[in-house]
């Protein structure tokens, strides 16, 4: 057969299933994760990563966290870069948001410190459980619990009018 | 919803598209047409992408606007405005030695014109190989394209085709062979 690139015994699925499969949610979770300004590079990042990576990839099992790994650590980069340089006075919105959305939850999550922002949006803007939780964020599932349970803690208080 | 960012140009420039794809509408059905950089991969009637997943690349995207030049002759065939395609063929899924003499042969036969089973194995080397010949030609990435519809029993009889014999009998139909 010609071209054997993809390793023995591994069926990847074709690399736009993933795409229509997961695209919103790695955007919604980028939104989250470093809010709308930046979101779009981030996803646009963390998708070249994941498609110049995938045909090493040595199993189809947990494409999904496999994606959302990639994302956060995209979304790490980017906090890491904007905390080295000079913080800008205020962030402008590019538009305004839209009434009765989750922009007020999605704006809030993105303030909160990495671990728990990360936590709390794949907890409650994904539904992911907390071993899928542990796994994307390479801890343990007491720790990612923990972090869950510090961020709405915080949420509440940010949230509370 | 808000729409997402389009990611096609970026996937561009990274150089990472290795299989480009999109589904044409057709008087013989939806069609898969698939592209590398080095030409056309396949054309197929059965919208399915894992065989080239498995064994060209994974990396497969829905990029319509790469599969363009394919799409206008593909149109022209079946509007009778084009009787020959001018493209560059990516014979990677195509079985090699014997079958792929066979895919050279077909491709030889005129529009409008047929020939037999044993006619392409006598021209692929060997006469006696007719059944394999089907084979191969029942194999064929590149229908339409590679007119396998073109070889028919050397009685008259239809023969098989990949798509069904239906179809088979609306490209013959289509380029003015009665039967």
């Amino acid at each position: 057969m010609p071209g054997k690139r993809v390793p023995e015994g591994v069926e990847l699925p074709p690399f736009q299933t993933l795409l229509d499969t997961h695209a919103r949610d790695v955007h919604r979770f980028l939104v989250a994760s470093v809010g709308h300004v930046d979101a779009d590079d981030c996803y646009q990042e963390t998708w070249v990563s994941a498609l110049r990576a995938y045909p090493r990839l040595r199993s189809a099992q947990n494409l999904r966290s496999w994606l959302f790994t990639i994302a956060n650590h995209k979304a790490l980069d980017h906090h890491r870069a904007r905390a080295r340089r000079p913080m800008p006075v205020a962030e402008i919105p590019e538009q305004p948001d839209v009434p009765g959305g989750d922009s007020d939850f999605e704006f809030a999550v993105a303030e909160l410190p990495p671990k728990q922002r990360t936590a709390v949006a794949l907890r409650y803007i994904l539904d992911a459980g907390y071993p899928e939780i542990a796994t994307m964020m390479n801890i343990s599932e007491a720790a990612a619990r923990r972090n869950v349970h510090e961020g709405l803690k915080r949420l509440r208080h940010d949230l509370t009018p | 919803m808000t729409s997402l960012p389009d990611l096609t140009a970026a996937f561009e420039d990274a150089g990472l598209i290795d299989v480009a794809y999109t589904i044409e509408p057709s008087p013989v059905g939806d069609l898969l047409v698939a592209v590398t950089p080095r030409g056309l991969l396949t054309l197929s009637y059965n919208n399915d992408l894992s065989p080239i997943a498995a064994s060209i690349s994974p990396r497969i995207l829905y990029v319509p606007a790469r599969t363009d030049s394919v799409r206008r002759q593909l149109e022209e065939y079946f509007a009778r405005k084009r009787q020959s395609f001018d493209l560059d063929l990516d014979f990677r899924l195509a079985r090699q030695g014997f079958g792929r003499r066979v895919l050279a042969a077909t491709a030889r036969i005129p529009y409008g014109q047929v020939s037999t089973y044993k006619g392409v194995a006598t021209e692929a080397g060997s006469p006696r190989a007719f059944r394999a010949a089907g084979t191969a030609l029942g194999a064929n990435p590149l229908p339409v394209v590679v007119p396998c519809h073109r070889v028919l029993h050397a009685d008259g009889g239809l023969g098989g085709y990949t798509g069904g014999v239906e179809r088979k009998q609306t490209l013959l139909a289509l380029e003015g062979v009665t039967g």
